[in-house]
């Protein structure tokens, strides 16, 4: 009988596989014959990073899950005993609430190569769809996930959030019952929130991410020229001449990415944890009270521009409902980004100056409003009484009014201003800068 | 038999379709309804909510009182009369200094302190625009600006109330913060939950 060397061995046994389920073809389709632009830069690695960051929330939460109790009177005892007596909870846990805040650090740069290169753009208008809705999920994961500790700022928060169901008009003081499944956030909100938390969104997460990415290997991924390489394809063997192959070229590459991300995970996750209150607030060391609201409440950073947002529009007709339907439009609009954009080019490299003028403001009314969040709206004082008009008004408040309108214009205005633009001709082949 | 199958009634196909997605989509409608309704208060919750009684004479002048009523704040403020003279001064920029909006309140306190007994507020603690609850900022001393008079201010979002509780133009709180029902059963009990008209 002829001695089988390994090669043959491990080949039988991955013909076996074939023959019974597509495992070759998937890592040629996926991997190895899934040809990318070979011109991405930094901000390629940011995708990849959020699935790293997705796999890790997973299997942590699961390590949390078998010491948290989702029971208003345990929670935050069991959240101390994880960080106290549960060996290495400390670490799991710090490494479940840094990759919360990293996660938003991430899918927002991710958002903004999209913004910058135009990757919304006809044919990845569904891609982009998908994005955004993965976008509105994290944020509902994450708005659970912060209740559970059941700390002040915790519970707080989530009655701030329930409550902007109670402002719908007609059904919403009914709506925001059946969501607390209480007449307050109490033990059955908890309770339920706990299960939307660990089951439902990270359900729904990981299908809306497949999807995501069947619809990126559908239409091929954009780079930062924004040229299509598809157009220009080796005529014997059709691959793009532009394209690399993702394994192992990009494979690689984002390991490097890989590895910086987690060199400064590390440095959070051991030298700063609470990121001076930013990603884990003071007040939420403080088991929750429900008769008490802590003299400064914030929602955690990521949420605080859209939260901005809620608290610069004033009461129209004695109803608050719209300043919670502008906060909702604030997420919403990103939406309609790729039927907004009606510029001929897709970077920014080839966009004229407008454009760049107005992502740039775009991005400062952002951080301006994500600060004005964290802080109260008294935070600079009043206008003197003798200016008219502004007089007593807060100073903070006014300003998160301005930078609001310019958040909205950037959307409103772009079939405008993107018409208008004078752009720069595109090259038929990408560059390598 | 292949004969037969070439006349395909289509008409009857799409009645059969018809009929068997709405029976369908009916049945899968009436499932959610136990899931809908299950996570709609329990019974226990709902059983929660009985009046309380509360001693209004320890309250200090000047001072509050914060007790729980339905699982939320109610503060009871012993006003004193600098303070119930201080309601008159801000009318004009209030948004509803005349208690317009009637939810807010009960009939017998819709009057100029919004109170049974001019001193004594009794109010719920839990701001009309989002439900946090407001700091008391009794003082006019503070970080309240030079124009405060004493109130409440929501820490959230920023709303501001007077010793009334009704609120400020340009808050983000559209209404009054709410005045529970309350009576008193003798000159320092009173209880909250219960209007006077229920006491049969």
């Amino acid at each position: 009988m002829p001695k089988k060397n390994d090669s043959q061995n491990s080949r039988g046994l991955i013909s076996w596989i074939d023959e019974r389920f597509p495992l070759s073809s998937f890592i040629k389709n996926h991997l190895t014959g899934y040809y990318a632009p070979k011109n991405f830069n930094f901000w390629y690695f940011f995708g990849a990073l959020a699935l790293f960051i997705f796999v890790m929330q997973i299997l942590t939460g699961i390590f949390l899950t078998m010491h948290y109790k989702p029971d208003a009177s345990q929670a935050f005892a069991s959240v101390e005993y994880i960080m106290r007596d549960v060996s290495f909870g400390w670490l799991i846990r710090y490494m479940h609430s840094t990759g919360a805040s990293l996660f938003f650090v991430v899918i927002y740069l991710h958002m903004f190569k999209s913004l910058m290169y135009g990757s919304y753009q006809k044919p990845r208008e569904l891609l982009w769809i998908f994005g955004v809705v993965i976008f509105l999920a994290l944020m509902a994961e994450a708005f659970f996930g912060y209740l559970l500790p059941w700390g002040q700022m915790s519970y707080w928060g989530a009655q701030v959030i329930v409550n902007l169901f109670a402002t719908v008009p007609f059904i919403g003081p009914d709506l925001a019952e059946w969501v607390r499944g209480d007449y307050l956030i109490s033990d059955a909100t908890l309770n339920r929130f706990f299960a939307f938390h660990v089951i439902a969104l990270p359900l729904a997460l990981a299908g809306l991410i497949f999807c995501h990415l069947i619809a990126l290997h559908e239409v091929g991924s954009n780079n930062p020229d924004g040229i299509e390489i598809k157009k220009f394809k080796d005529k014997r063997t059709g691959i793009p001449l532009d394209g690399i192959p993702f394994h192992p070229y990009y494979t690689v590459k984002d390991l490097i990415g890989l590895t910086i991300f987690l060199i400064v995970f590390a440095l959070i996750i051991f030298f700063m944890p609470e990121m001076g209150g930013y990603f884990l607030e003071a007040n939420n060391f403080v088991p929750a009270d429900p008769l008490v609201t802590p003299s400064h409440i914030a929602p955690v950073w990521y949420f605080t521009p859209f939260y901005s947002i809620l608290r610069a529009v004033p009461p129209i007709l004695n109803s608050q409902f719209p300043g919670v339907a502008a906060m909702g439009f604030s997420v919403l609009i990103f939406f309609f980004v790729p039927w907004l954009d009606k510029s001929p080019v897709r970077s920014i490299r080839y966009k004229g100056i407008l454009y760049k003028k107005w992502l740039g403001a775009f991005v400062i009314s952002f951080i301006i409003l994500g600060y004005l969040g964290t802080v109260p709206s008294n935070v600079w004082g009043q206008f003197s009484s003798a200016i008219p008009l502004l007089g007593g008004s807060d100073i903070a408040t006014v300003v998160a009014r301005i930078f609001t309108i310019i958040y909205f214009l950037f959307f409103i205005l772009m079939p405008i201003y993107s018409k208008k633009d004078k752009t720069k001709p595109v090259p038929t082949r990408v560059r390598m800068k | 038999m292949a004969k037969k199958n070439k006349k395909v009634n289509l008409d009857r196909r799409r009645f059969l379709v018809t009929t068997t997605s709405i029976t369908g989509a009916l049945g899968i409608t009436s499932l959610c309804v136990p899931f809908v309704s299950s996570m709609l208060p329990s019974e226990k919750a709902k059983a929660a909510g009985v009046p309380i009684e509360v001693d209004v004479s320890k309250i200090g002048e000047g001072e509050v009182l914060i007790t729980e009523w339905r699982g939320q704040p109610v503060w009871i403020l012993n006003r004193s009369s600098s303070m119930i003279k201080s309601l008159k001064s801000n009318l004009k920029k209030l948004a509803d200094p005349n208690l317009k909006v009637s939810s807010q309140q009960p009939k017998y306190c819709q009057n100029k302190t919004r109170s049974i007994k001019p001193n004594i507020l009794v109010i719920v603690g839990i701001c009309t625009h989002l439900g946090c609850s407001p700091s008391p900022k009794l003082s006019p001393k503070g970080d309240m600006g030079e124009n405060w008079k004493g109130g409440f201010f929501c820490p959230c979002h920023g709303s501001k109330f007077d010793l009334s509780g009704r609120v400020f133009k340009g808050s983000p709180a559209p209404t009054n913060l709410v005045v529970p029902p309350h009576r008193y059963l003798n000159n320092n009990i009173i209880i909250i939950g219960e209007d006077s008209k229920d006491k049969t």
